[in-house]
């Protein structure tokens, strides 16, 4: 299988730091709170392979780092340490030493990242169609009828009427933002997609449609994606693989159905347990 | 020493708008930030082009100033006479092809300018991006990038609300390939003008403090879609005629709409009233277009 993302011991520390803050932080001092500095180890030493079509889940509580990590790796915010490299149409990118400019352009047309808050993904003062439509100018689409086409296929795809695509967004529901936030991730068909708790506060019917989505989009483009979430249920119909994290470290990571199943970690057996 | 200095800035001030301004033709389209002064007249009133205007011009050259087209509206006819005062020795013109240096605000003459022409325009807003994003440290990086992509949005918003491009005038345009610029409120019908055009035309922004710069044959394209192509006014009429000026009947030049007193009619005459003139000239004969101007 191929490789797609490769990450080595990303760390992320928000505040001044001193050299105890990897040392008397995480599981095993329940906290991610230095006790000598005050800073705040948000991730430490996360380390995992993404192979092609994969989709990996990082599952943990709030505050447990999962999603600053994805951060990280979206370039929303500098990682403190680790590399990352990533593998596309044959050439290797270590994602942090690239200078702003490229990791823009890699974020724009080899990434998609879905947020928790449409608000976050989308620009609410362009239509539904617009939306899509800045990611295509991005990378250099020009080409007015043929953008329109890929919104329409865009959005039929992820089941927004067409009828709708010259909409605001704020005139839609939650999870049908939640579905042009997709459709805008997809628009440049990126080998790999972030997911931020994508379904979390959207009913369960919805949650179910979403989720549907996601695996037909993974089934049918091989996207890898790595999806963020703190529900279990989540984890279990879409990742192959799975990290837990707690107080920014990862515990425990293997298959999905192993964790699952058979957790190994105390905090993870806690967490199926009060799952079930 | 109660003598006004030539051009009414001192050296060091002159100094920093030339320094500017080479490095504004060195950068096509690039937004030179300079110190820009007060000046005795409000901010807004064409004090970026005034500055660029004093600082260039020197004893013995002619200088035209246009406002919309025309020689004799109050903007422009103050700040003639304003640099006439600070700047003894230079002559002024209403005629564009005896100009040296033409300050305009928001037109370029209808005539072509030549190689040995410069053309100052007053600039009230000169970063295009402004309507997409408020913050200028994130402005600058899209220029510096060239991503010029949420202009585009804006564009597509456009044509999906009403099937074609509504910007009227201050239609953003790419320099030289890469920086797209505000070309300060022209008309659409104005833009083509900066394609390749030989003359040197600066923009400056008093307000604002920036100086940018479309060099002598430079590309300047304004953006469009591959399918959607920019287009300049249309001034046909019911029957699809093209419109012509009610005073000099010319049919090729950018025409301003006006209503007439007398008759509550709508007439459209040449904006350029220097080409009005010498349309009129050249089918009348001189001594009539003397007599029409002087009346």
């Amino acid at each position: 299988m191929d490789e797609v993302l490769s990450v080595r011991g990303l760390s992320k520390r928000y505040g001044q730091g001193c050299p105890a803050c990897y040392e008397l932080t995480g599981p095993r001092f329940e906290t991610n709170l230095c006790p000598r500095c005050g800073s705040v180890v948000a991730a430490h030493d996360v380390s995992f392979s993404l192979y092609q079509g994969e989709i990996l889940g990082i599952m943990g509580e709030s505050g447990s780092g999962k999603s600053t990590a994805v951060k990280c790796l979206y370039f929303d915010e500098p990682p403190s340490a680790g590399s990352a490299e990533f593998f596309d149409q044959g050439e290797a990118y270590q994602l942090f030493d690239l200078n702003k400019a490229q990791q823009r352009r890699l974020a724009n047309q080899r990434f998609g990242m879905v947020y928790q808050n449409p608000h976050l993904g989308l620009n609410f003062d362009i239509s539904a169609g617009g939306n899509i439509a800045e990611r295509l100018l991005m990378s250099n689409v020009d080409n007015y009828a043929k953008i329109r086409q890929r919104a329409i296929s865009l959005l039929s795809r992820t089941e927004v009427l067409a009828e709708r695509m010259d909409e605001m967004p704020r005139n839609f529901s939650g999870g049908m933002q939640q579905r042009v936030q997709i459709a805008k991730a997809l628009a440049t068909n990126p080998p790999l997609l972030f997911l931020d708790e994508v379904t979390t506060g959207l009913d369960l019917s919805v949650q179910a449609a979403i989720l549907d989505l996601i695996l037909e989009i993974q089934q049918q483009s091989r996207t890898s994606m790595i999806v963020v979430t703190h529900d279990l249920g989540v984890i279990r119909l879409l990742a192959d693989r799975t990290l837990v994290m707690k107080y920014g470290r990862v515990i425990e990571s293997g298959l999905t159905d192993q964790i699952l199943e058979d957790p190994q970690h105390a905090y993870t057996q806690r967490l199926v347990a009060s799952a079930l | 020493m109660n003598e006004e200095h030539f051009g009414f800035l001192d050296e060091y001030a002159k100094k920093e708008v030339r320094r500017a301004t080479l490095k504004a033709v060195a950068i096509p389209g690039y937004q030179v930030p300079y110190s820009s002064r007060e000046m005795p007249m409000g901010r807004g009133f064409g004090t970026g082009g005034l500055q660029l205007t004093l600082a260039l011009i020197g004893r013995g050259e002619t200088l035209k100033v246009i406002d919309q087209g025309s020689d004799d509206s109050v903007n422009a006819v103050n700040l003639r006479s304003f640099i006439e005062m600070t700047c003894p020795g230079i002559h002024t013109t209403i005629r564009t092809e005896q100009a040296d240096l033409i300050q305009s605000r928001h037109r370029i003459p209808e005539k072509p300018l030549r190689e040995d022409q410069l053309l100052v325009l007053q600039v009230p807003y000169p970063d295009a991006l402004v309507v997409v994003e408020a913050s200028e440290d994130r402005r600058k990086l899209l220029h510096g990038e060239a991503d010029y992509s949420r202009l585009l949005v804006k564009l597509y918003e456009d044509i999906v609300k009403f099937s074609e491009i509504t910007i009227s005038h201050r239609y953003p345009t790419r320099i030289n390939g890469h920086y797209v610029i505000d070309p300060s409120p022209i008309p659409r019908w104005d833009v083509p003008k900066l394609h390749h055009s030989p003359a040197l035309i600066l923009l400056g922004a008093g307000r604002e403090k920036k100086i940018y710069a479309v060099p002598p044959y430079t590309q300047a394209e304004p953006l469009a879609f591959e399918d959607v192509p920019f287009r300049v006014e249309d001034f046909s009429d019911e029957q699809g005629q093209r419109r012509s000026c009610v005073r000099c009947g010319c049919n090729s030049s950018f025409l301003d709409e006006y209503v007439d007193s007398a008759t509550g009619e709508q007439v459209y005459r040449c904006s350029d009233s220097d080409w009005c003139n010498q349309q009129l000239e050249q089918q009348q004969g001189v001594d009539q277009a003397v007599e029409v101007a002087n009346g």
